[in-house]
């Protein structure tokens, strides 16, 4: 499945596409919502590991506010809560990641996305 | 010990397009099972195993470190096996995310030096150089291993010491013709990567290893 904490880790790898490759633009997307543990420490461990921009990016464009556009100085409950949801608890069933570089489309089907490249395009 | 995952919703069905659990599955859960405390110990945030295909090594370790406390990520070249890994992560209750990838290159280069366990239990068998190839993506693919049965598995550990953490271990599945202790000398030369045969048994005509490296 796809939730946004592995959307923050994705690239285009296609051939000679090395730059402006990252973040993949979600399209005809159907998402679900599936709750999840919350682990405050997991979360909190991770944040240094994100790229921020392209997780507030993603979250807007699968409809979802809540988190702050810089990230905050004070971590306090509410907002590991709110990270904890987008996440890990949105699902992204249906639907294609697209590369802003090249164009690139990665469909995603049954919550699985299919990130294979053709021979040709295997860099 | 831990229970195996439960896999009992994978059909002889399943198995004629995805890896069915064997005895290469098994040495390899008894190894991270032999290793759980150390496992737990060094805190991992991401696991990523690659060619995952039914599922139950990532759910293993989840069992292991708990599922909340880390990400599981598992890529296979097999899409049938990509489903199968996240059926295997519903019917357990877990959260694995599962993508169709060859080995780790989507995950390039968000991935580099983050990995804090990387999982492979590879296809080793030695075969013809094609068939390792064409192979790739059906159950050919799944033990088919070209040249020393290495042509697959090479290609990953040229990445190993690009994605481990510097607290990171990677765990390897082997056969006595990919030749153990040169995979182990080449990763110590080229890359500096410490390894340790963790466990090894025989299996019918078999001879398999788990190999561990680290950074250390
Ligand atoms: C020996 S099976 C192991 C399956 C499972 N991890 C287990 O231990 O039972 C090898 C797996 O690697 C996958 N595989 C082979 N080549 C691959 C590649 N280039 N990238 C990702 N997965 C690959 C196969 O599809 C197969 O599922
Ligand atoms: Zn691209």
């Amino acid at each position: 499945m796809v939730r946004l904490i592995t959307h923050n880790l994705l690239a285009c790898h296609a051939k000679n596409c090395t730059s402006n490759n990252f973040p993949l633009q979600f399209k005809d997307i159907e998402i679900e919502l599936r709750e999840a543990e919350f682990n405050p420490d997991f979360i909190r461990g991770f944040l240094p590991k994100l790229e921020w921009k392209a997780l507030i990016d993603a979250a807007k464009q699968l409809g979802d506010t809540s988190l702050p556009s810089e990230q905050p100085e004070m971590i306090d409950d509410e907002f590991l809560k709110n990270l904890h949801h987008v996440l890990l608890e949105i699902h992204i069933e249906e639907g294609a990641m697209i590369c802003p570089n090249c164009q690139h489309v990665y469909p995603i089907s049954n919550g699985i996305p299919n990130m294979l490249l053709a021979e040709h395009e295997i860099g | 010990m831990l229970p195996t995952p439960d896999y009992s919703h994978l059909s002889s069905k399943d198995f004629e397009d995805v890896y069915e659990p064997a005895e290469d599955t098994f040495i390899l859960l008894d190894a991270l099972e032999q290793d759980a405390h150390f496992l737990r110990e060094r805190k991992p945030k991401i696991c990523l195993e690659i060619g995952s295909g039914s599922g139950v090594v990532s759910a293993f370790v989840s069992s292991i470190l708990g599922g909340s406390s880390a990400l599981y990520l598992a890529t296979d070249i097999n899409q049938h096996a990509s489903q199968c890994t996240l059926r295997t992560a519903r019917q357990n209750k877990i959260q694995i995310d599962p993508l169709t990838a060859h080995l780790s290159d989507p995950f390039s280069p968000r991935l580099e030096n983050q990995v804090d366990i990387l999982i492979f239990n590879p296809p080793y068998v030695p075969t013809p150089k094609d068939e390792a190839i064409t192979g790739q993506g059906t159950i050919t693919g799944a033990w088919a291993g070209g040249q020393d049965g290495m042509s697959i598995t090479d290609v990953l550990l040229s990445k190993v010491q690009t994605l481990l953490s510097n607290t990171g271990v990677f765990y390897l599945v082997a056969i006595k013709q990919n030749d153990v202790p040169a995979i182990q000398r080449r990763m110590l030369e080229h890359f500096s990567l410490n390894s340790e045969v963790v466990l090894q048994r025989r299996a019918g005509r078999e001879h398999l290893f788990v190999i561990k490296f680290d950074k250390a």
